[in-house]
């Protein structure tokens, strides 16, 4: 079928800011999804609110809106830019939710603009949990019993007729959010009422619980003449229970015959025609372990974070394919891209296996609960490639940067057989970790089965590792032995560890008879055809298919890894804008990364791609094939940074800023010399290592303090300390693993936060603009709300940043790009930290001022001069709009995290408010972040001593906007004696009402919760905002944020309709 | 707990004995040895199938090869006997990049290992099977031995690999006597389809009796003149292995079952026969087509199914006589012929395999099209 002639103008929907369970792989998605649009002539206009994506540039579409995703603001841009048709399933279920609210509401077929793709009929089919269930009734695919209940009542007798436990899915919401298992009347109570009040219709399914089965997904593509493939099919290892984002994950099933694996393929295929979906699809099985029984666990009529997965996995470009269909394509009309010989509709297979391990942000939420539920709790995930399973798992566990490199890297030898047993009840991220124990400890297959319902094969694979662990450690080491160990991915460090040995011994043996990584490529059909698209895994004990290339220059770009809070997808913006920048210039890149949601690890990105884990050893197999003429690190995050010291011994020239410069901006002494050199005054401080040395030096300095570890991201660790026993608690927490580099503690300055990302060519400053943060530092930049331009400060503020970043940028001879972090106290300038690298907030800047840094930085570094490149060095003009990024954060996701914002930073994405006037900006970000009010005019405000004066201004204004406010005892009092009327509440263990009462009624709109200095360890407090958040009540916990959602309230009153602004025009604009 | 092979046994196998394939063209692989202890001499080709070794194993059609499976990890969920789509494997050798330890399937009877030394089949494992596969499709399928003998001379080995030859080996797998299975309710109820057995896969007879038919299987050197005797009202020609012009005396008496006007579906080397049988001609391909993810398109409805796939051997359309037979099918990704339509006769054919095991199953309603041929009598394709 050719391409349907009516679809000239498309609007893409973008998925917003980075949540758990919506990530980074919808700008992977979308930005495929857009360049197939526009390479079949398509004019493309996009709209997502989420600066920090790939997607959300002026070179993929041709009209940009960063805007709040709401029907609203939609309907806007589809009266302005007037497209024909809509493509909303690239958005994941932001996308999907918005389109059909647009077709519900009769909005689209009033201004003529079909819904490409999946229809409002099929969605609804789909995503509605009783036109789901009556469609698989239809056509004889089984769910589990299951009802659909709005309220309380129904649950609760539904359950009891089933049975406990129950699983519950509210209908439409993200990564599982609200849902849960209730084993119990009273937690189903609680996960029910959640789940009713989060789900858009009001609707969550009470069901039979499969916990324990297999959870077996299979990715499908269906075209407009009905001709339907599967990519791939996956298995988790963590049987159905887990949410699938959480579960480690291989492809293809591995413990299914041809009989179960073709079943449940022709089912997945039958469905996806019954729904009639055009373009990819999700389908999940949960399938008996022990017959031919399974159940339709639920289908996701869009691409998703799996459909990323599965392409990485087989590389079959589900988007780019799906974006095809969208047009009028059938599959068999669409190329192959990677053979360029066989087309879509031929079924990838594998000649290796996959594994997939979710990256879990406990290191970050060290309160928080562990436990895996069905309610996604990751931030990002790695895959990994290889041509067995065991080494599959041991690449993707090194991949994860959380140190970990084996199954020995949580120690649970402590703990008794008993002990294990019971600790391998409790469904967590160390679940492996505690299976590999129990195997060492000769617990057998079955009893670790029956506890666990992992598959015995699993178990096995898990001993095999085991067993290596136990024969290196006997020794000897014998060659035979080694080249087994690599075969199975154990990597030098932890053989040499094993053994006794140094690395250097391990790798020189190695090298000595001839143990080296082969490279094999991903090719969609196991070596069958040849392949044009050179994307390699690394194996042991095979011939390498690399074919030697010898381009006028070869450049290593390394990527930034698993998405984890503080390094997410500006890392990935970073890295790829870095690779077109050097293939312009005509070089050959090569991008090493391990993360399958990125745009990074796109086949077409780079002229090679290696999806390989990013440690020193890893790195070296790919330099001893390519010899790349240089690296790059300083676009790819703190991975990438890390890995300068080792690729220098490699011999691999780093190009752009100096490892050497680098260090001189982390190494305290360093760097303080440099400040002496350049007269730029810092907070003062020192170096410690030990919890006594900090005390001392706080001491010294006076409380409170900064602690934090030094080359971090994220202000990882990082915290506020107001006494000597904090000091120790947090040094103890640092110190949990050893630190390479001393810890730092600076005396705490509360000033204005500015920030600037600038270019530097070792002789000239490049800087866009100075962005200042609305909240006082304090809190982390990345959890801030910044404002570019920035509009508080002075003109003499602004000349001293821009001259403190010349001079800084120029001492530590920067190469590229820079991020400096200031405080203002006044007209005084302070320095908080410098990062001689790219920084999360080079894509926002570079799309509000039109000035590409990356691209600039990486001419720069090629040896270009800003100059040469037609720009005036120096702070440039300030825009004539204002552009306000806000932080979004996931804390209903991740059970018993403290919500509270400080020195670490929390959130996991971003979103922007773009406008004429800073009051239009800030109304944006606040509705882009979705906070979305006033809804019941009710807030409580209960604050600490020091923020009381603060908070009367902020009250009054509030009452003002017809708020009716609710505060504890002290709070009250301070309220009304200023003459702010507030009711007062009981604490939580005063009698009822109390706060937490009025938080469960439902009619509050905001809580107002600023936590005594320090790290919290009031329980109310914490409840109180643990409540709110869990209960979807807005929860600001910093002073600076609620001034400014209040000003943002105060202009919405007065606001009518957005100015909306094309982000693209501006990106030409900044291109000379 | 049990206890396994050490670890150091190559690739988790339970064997430490070295083995060697040989290739024609003179490249070794040394791997570990797998199986039954035996020498083998084979045509070696490789199967792209991610599950379903079982099935492969047991499928006729490998008679006179060694299969290589591109995916690397065989045998983990064992060997479920009621899975084998005949009564023992076919294939000379097996050849893989990994076996595993353990057979974890809640059916499986026996592990492969097992399977393989009970029947007599020797193999390879530890080989690096993807640098195998790029060799096959650069250069084609060619010859080659699975031997454990480390001693092993290239000049005396390759003059035999090259004068191997699969020869006559459709008499050797199809059954020697007539038997018939009894049909279950469907569609097909009350008809009865003869089956000429050149290498049948169980799961022919299987797909029919299902939907009701009764079927007869009648060994590969039937007279025409005795299955037309017997009356069927549909003829069903399978699957088998090995050069289709190497069956002379089968393609004459499938010319008669041609002209008997009687509704005929065939498969894969059915197919090539009656192709032979009507004047067409057939050809070797480069390394064939085996596996379960290749797309063929109806050119009568336009849509595509993913099929499952075995042949080594394909029919020139460029030779086709439109007069009698036009191409019904098309290889999406090669353009090869699929399937045809005969002109005037109630005859259709295809080179793949609706009845899967292994692979998918999308196609496997031709058979109730071919329910449907036999019930119309008339000449529809």
């Amino acid at each position: 079928m050719p391409k349907n002639p009516n679809v000239k103008r498309v609007l893409v929907i973008g998925s917003g800011p980075i949540v758990i369970g919506q990530a980074a792989e919808f700008d992977y998605a979308g930005t495929q999804a857009c360049r197939s649009l526009k390479e079949e002539g398509m004019e493309v206009i996009l709209v997502n609110s989420n600066p920090a994506t790939i997607m959300t540039d002026g070179d993929i579409a041709d009209k940009v809106y960063i805007e709040p995703l709401t029907a609203k603001v939609l309907e806007q841009i589809i009266m302005k830019e007037k497209p024909d048709s809509l493509l909303p399933n690239m958005g994941g279920q932001a996308g999907l939710n918005l389109g059909m609210e647009l077709d519900e509401s009769g909005f689209l077929a009033e201004h003529g603009v079909t819904l490409l793709g999946t229809t409002a009929k099929t969605i609804r089919k789909a995503e509605d949990r009783l036109e789901f269930k009556e469609t698989m009734e239809k056509i004889g695919e089984p769910c589990a019993p299951s009802l659909v209940v709005e309220n309380m009542e129904d649950g609760i007798a539904f359950a009891r007729k089933i049975g406990y436990p129950v699983v519950l899915r509210p209908a439409y919401t993200l990564g599982g959010s609200g849902g849960g298992i209730a084993h119990n009347q009273v937690e189903l109570e609680e996960i029910l009422a959640n789940g009713l009040r989060l789900s858009r219709v009001g609707q969550v399914l009470v069901e039979r619980c499969i916990a324990g089965w297999k959870e077996i997904e299979y990715e499908v593509m269906r075209d407009g003449a009905g001709n339907c493939i599967t990519v791939c099919n996956m298995e988790n290892i963590d049987p159905v229970g887990v949410h699938t984002g959480d579960s480690i994950v291989v492809a293809p099933s591995q413990t299914l015959g041809d009989k179960e694996y073709q079943m449940l393929r022709s089912a997945a295929l039958n469905i996806i025609d019954e729904l009639e979906i055009t373009g990819g699809c999700n389908v999940q099985f949960a399938l008996h372990p022990t017959s031919f029984e399974y159940c339709v666990i639920e289908v996701n009529p869009r691409v998703s974070r799996s459909s990323a997965l599965a392409s990485k996995a087989t590389g079959y470009p589900i988007a780019k394919v799906a974006a095809k269909i969208a047009l009028g394509y059938t599959l068999d009309e669409i190329k192959n891209a990677i053979t360029g010989k066989t087309y879509a509709s031929f079924e990838p297979t594998l000649d290796y296996c996959v594994v997939k391990i979710p990256r879990l942000p406990f290191d970050k939420f060290i309160t928080a609960k562990r436990t895996l539920t069905t309610q996604m709790k990751a931030t990002g995930e790695v895959m990994s490639i290889a041509n067995n399973f065991e080494g599959a798992l041991m690449k993707a566990i090194r991949s994860l940067e959380q140190h970990v490199d084996c199954l020995r890297s949580y120690d649970f030898s402590a703990l008794s057989e008993e002990e294990l047993l019971e600790r391998m009840k409790i469904v967590d991220d160390q679940r492996i970790y505690i299976i590999a124990e129990a195997i060492r400890k000769g617990i057998d297959y079955d009893t670790i089965h029956e506890i666990t319902m992992v598959d015995h094969w699993f178990i096995d694979k898990i001993a095999i590792l085991t067993e290596m662990e136990a024969a290196l450690e006997k020794g000897p080491l014998t060659v035979e032995l080694l080249k087994e160990a690599k075969r199975i991915e154990f990597p030098d460090n932890v053989i040499a560890r094993l053994t006794g040995k140094s690395e250097e011994e391990i790798k020189k043996l190695r090298y000595d008879n001839g143990i080296v990584a082969a490279f094999k490529m991903v090719d969609t059909c196991a070596a069958e055809f040849a392949a044009s698209t050179p994307y390699y895994y690394s194996v042991f004990g095979s011939e390498t298919e690399v074919e030697e290339s010898h381009p006028k220059k070869k450049v290593l770009v390394l990527g930034s890894g698993p998405i984890r809070i503080g390094q997410g997808i500006e890392f990935d913006y970073c890295s790829v804008h870095a690779t077109w920048a050097f293939a312009r210039e005509g070089y050959e890149t090569i991008i090493v990364n391990n993360n399958p949601e990125t745009v990074s690890t796109d086949f077409d990105i780079a002229d090679k791609l290696y999806f390989e884990p990013l440690t020193p050893e890893d790195v070296e197999n790919i330099v001893n094939v390519e010899k790349p003429d240089g690296a790059v690190v300083q676009f790819g995050g703190q991975t990438a940074i890390k890995l300068t010291e080792s690729l220098m011994k490699m011999g691999v020239p780093i190009l752009g800023t100096k490892a050497e410069d680098v260090d001189a901006a982390e190494d305290r002494e360093l760097f303080d010399q440099i400040l002496e050199e350049t007269e730029i005054p810092r907070a003062a401080g020192g170096t410690v290592y030990t919890a006594e040395e900090a005390k001392e030096v706080a001491n010294r300095l006076g409380y409170p303090v900064l602690v934090r570890p030094s080359y971090v991201l994220g202000g990882q660790g990082m915290q506020i300390a107001l006494s000597d026993q904090e000091i120790e608690e947090f040094m103890a927490v640092i110190n949990r693993y050893e630190q390479d580099h001393p810890i730092l503690v600076d005396k705490y300055l509360q000033g204005k936060e500015l920030e600037v990302d600038a270019v530097c060519d070792g002789t000239d400053i490049l800087i866009p603009g100075i962005m200042e943060h609305i909240e006082r530092t304090g809190v982390h930049s990345g959890d801030s709300i910044s404002v570019y331009p920035a509009p508080t400060v002075s003109e003499k503020v602004k000349e001293t940043i821009a001259e403190y970043s010349r001079r800084l940028a120029k001492a530590l001879h920067v190469i590229g790009l820079i991020n400096i972090q200031f405080i203002a106290m006044g007209d005084e300038v302070y320095v908080i930290e410098v990062n001689p690298r790219s920084s999360r907030t080079v894509p926002y800047i570079s799309k509000v001022t039109g000035i590409p840094i990356v691209d600039l930085a990486t001419e720069v570094i090629i040896g270009k001069k800003i100059r040469e490149l037609g720009y005036e060095p120096g702070l440039q003009p300030a825009a004539d709009y204002f552009a306000v990024k806000m932080p979004v954060f996931s804390f209903e996701k991740i059970r018993g995290a403290e919500i509270s914002l400080g020195p670490e930073m929390k959130s996991t994405g971003e979103c922007l408010g773009i406008a004429k006037t800073f009051n239009e900006a800030l109304y944006k970000a606040f509705l882009g972040a979705g906070i979305n009010l006033p809804k019941h005019k009710q807030m409580i405000i209960t604050v600490k001593d020091a923020d009381k004066g603060e908070a009367i201004e902020i009250a009054r204004r509030f009452e003002k906007l017809g708020y009716i406010i609710y505060a504890t005892r002290s709070t009250a009092a301070v309220l009304n004696e200023a003459g702010v009327k507030a009711r007062k509440v009981n604490k939580i263990h005063q009698e009822s009402p109390t706060v937490m009462d009025l938080i469960l009624g439902h009619r509050i709109d905001l809580v107002i919760d600023t936590p005594t200095q320090g790290r919290d360890k009031n329980r109310d407090g914490f409840l109180i905002r643990r409540t709110s958040i869990e209960t979807g009540v807005n929860c600001i916990t910093a002073m600076d944020t609620a001034a400014a959602l209040v000003t943002s309230l105060e202009n919405a009153e007065k606001q009518e309709e957005l100015t909306l602004i094309d982000i693209a025009s501006i990106a030409r604009r900044g291109n000379p | 707990m049990m206890k396994y092979a050490s670890i150091l046994s190559v690739e988790g196998t339970g064997h430490k004995m070295k083995s060697f394939l040989i290739l024609e063209d003179g490249t070794v692989f040394m791997g570990s040895h797998i199986g039954a202890q035996k020498e083998i001499i084979s045509e070696i080709v490789f199967n792209t199938s991610m599950a379903g070794y079982l099935e492969v194993l047991t499928d006729p059609s490998y008679a006179g090869q060694a299969v290589c499976m591109t995916y690397p990890l065989i045998g983990n969920y064992g060997v479920c006997l009621e899975d084998m789509e005949s009564k023992r494997p076919w294939p000379d050798g097996l050849i893989v990049r990994e076996l595993s330890r353990i057979p974890s399937n809640f059916r499986s009877d026996i592990s492969i290992q097992q399977f393989l030394e009970e029947n007599g089949v020797p193999g390879i494992a530890g080989i690096d099977t993807r640098a195998l596969t790029r060799i096959l499709r650069e250069k084609g399928t060619m010859n080659g031995m699975i031997t454990t003998d480390e001693n092993y001379h290239l000049e005396q080995i390759l003059p035999k690999l090259k004068a191997y030859t699969t020869g006559k080996v459709v008499e050797r797998v199809s059954c020697t006597e007539k038997y018939t299975l009894k049909g279950a309710e469907g569609n097909g109820a009350g008809l009865r389809v003869a089956l000429l057995d050149l290498g049948t896969k169980n799961n022919i007879a299987k797909s029919l009796a299902a939907r009701g038919c009764d079927v007869t299987i009648y060994p590969a050197a039937t007279s025409a003149a005795e299955i037309l005797g017997d009356k069927p009202d549909g003829i069903m020609l399978s699957n088998g292995p090995g050069d289709p012009k190497e069956c002379t005396t089968i393609i004459e008496e499938i010319r008669k079952l041609y002209e008997s006007d009687t509704p005929i579906f065939a498969i894969c080397l059915g197919h090539q026969l009656m192709a032979l049988a009507t004047g067409a001609d057939t050809f070797k391909m480069k390394y064939g087509h085996r596996g379960g993810n290749h797309p063929v398109k109806d050119l009568v409805t336009g849509r595509v199914y993913i099929s499952s796939q075995n042949h080594g051997y394909v029919v020139d359309t460029d030779k086709l006589d439109a007069k009698v037979a036009t191409p019904a099918f098309v290889n999406v990704n090669d353009g090869t012929n699929e399937g045809l339509s005969y002109t005037g006769k109630n005859i259709f054919t295809v080179q793949f395999h609706p009845e899967a095991c292994p692979g998918p199953q999308d196609s496997s309603y031709l058979f109730d099209r071919f329910i449907e041929n036999m019930r119309n009598g008339g000449y529809h394709a």
